[in-house]
């Protein structure tokens, strides 16, 4: 499988992400920059976590309009299988691949901890190797978590069943408590959670690796 | 010319931020203060002095990038 992670200036997950691609998907992936116009060949693209831009006007408004994000939206539909995590999430609403919008946590305070989380599918790319509606412990650390959408909108993404994931307790002001995204065509997932920090017991819970499962398994069907 | 962008969020998105600087008005004693709302003020300098073809260039920019219109709204005021 053929992965590529972009960063931005302020990405800071990255490594980590790059290391449990290597670790859990068996495959070395490529960090490549956000200047680049063209994104190599994958079957993942990966938007890792971080601050890119300082979260400078709205956390991940101008990463969303640097020049890799053209093709990025190209192959996003062309089915080529897309993940945000937490400032990637931010980053694919900022540029219309998700629907809503990541707010400031209606605390406004940065949470960092690990937190449950509700998978709802268990039927896609990134998510088959978890029991439907499995309970597991993942990180979370962020200051814009708080998903909002307009009511309709919230509507037509529950009836069309492109909520991933829910925090168990509420943590951030999320409508519907929602902590995951798909697009419609289900090869677009966006998250709060950190599944790249969860992948060894030594770090508290490595729940995260049946993320790299699902997406294994899937790619060598 | 000079042009003033006003960034605001939608009436019914929640402002924490705007709660939390009313709930700091009101430990200053200022109870007669109410639904504070915090926005953005960009401000930016246009080398053109066609004011249709600034209105537009500025309209489109915030469009494009300083107003989410997802939950926000935004004036524009040229000088």
């Amino acid at each position: 499988m053929d992965v590529t992670i972009i960063s931005f200036p302020g990405t800071n997950c990255d490594v980590d992400t790059a290391n449990a691609v290597s670790r859990k998907l068996n495959t070395i992936p490529k960090i490549i920059s956000c200047k680049e116009k063209e994104i190599p060949k994958s079957d993942l693209i990966i938007i890792p976590g971080g601050f890119s831009y300082g979260d400078y006007l709205r956390s991940g408004a101008i990463a969303a309009r640097e020049p890799v994000m053209l093709d990025l939206v190209n192959k996003a539909k062309n089915g080529v299988y897309i993940l945000g995590i937490c400032n990637g999430f931010q980053i694919l609403t900022e540029v219309n691949l998700l629907p809503g919008v990541l707010l400031k946590n209606n605390s406004l305070k940065f949470i960092s901890k690990t937190i449950k989380i509700k998978i709802i599918r268990n039927d896609t790319f990134f998510t088959s190797s978890f029991a439907k509606n499995e309970t597991v412990s993942i990180p979370v650390a962020h200051h814009d978590g708080n998903f909002f959408i307009e009511k309709k909108a919230l509507m037509e993404i529950e009836d069309n069943q492109q909520i991933a994931m829910r925090y168990v307790d509420p943590i951030n002001g999320s409508l519907n408590d929602i902590a995951g995204l798909y697009n419609q065509k289900f090869n677009v997932l966006g998250l709060m959670p950190h599944p790249e920090r969860a992948i060894d017991i030594r770090t508290g819970s490595d729940d995260g690796i049946k993320f790299f499962e699902s997406m294994l398994n899937f790619a060598n069907i | 010319m000079k042009a003033l962008v006003y960034v605001r969020l939608k009436s019914e998105v929640l402002d924490p931020q705007g709660q939390a600087i009313e709930s700091a008005l009101k430990n200053l004693g200022q109870k007669k203060i109410s639904n504070v709302r915090q926005g953005k003020l960009i401000e930016m300098d246009i080398n053109s002095h066609n004011i249709d073809e600034v209105k537009k260039t500025v309209d489109q920019v915030t469009k494009t990038l300083l107003a989410n219109t997802v939950i926000e709204e935004y004036s524009i005021e040229i000088k």
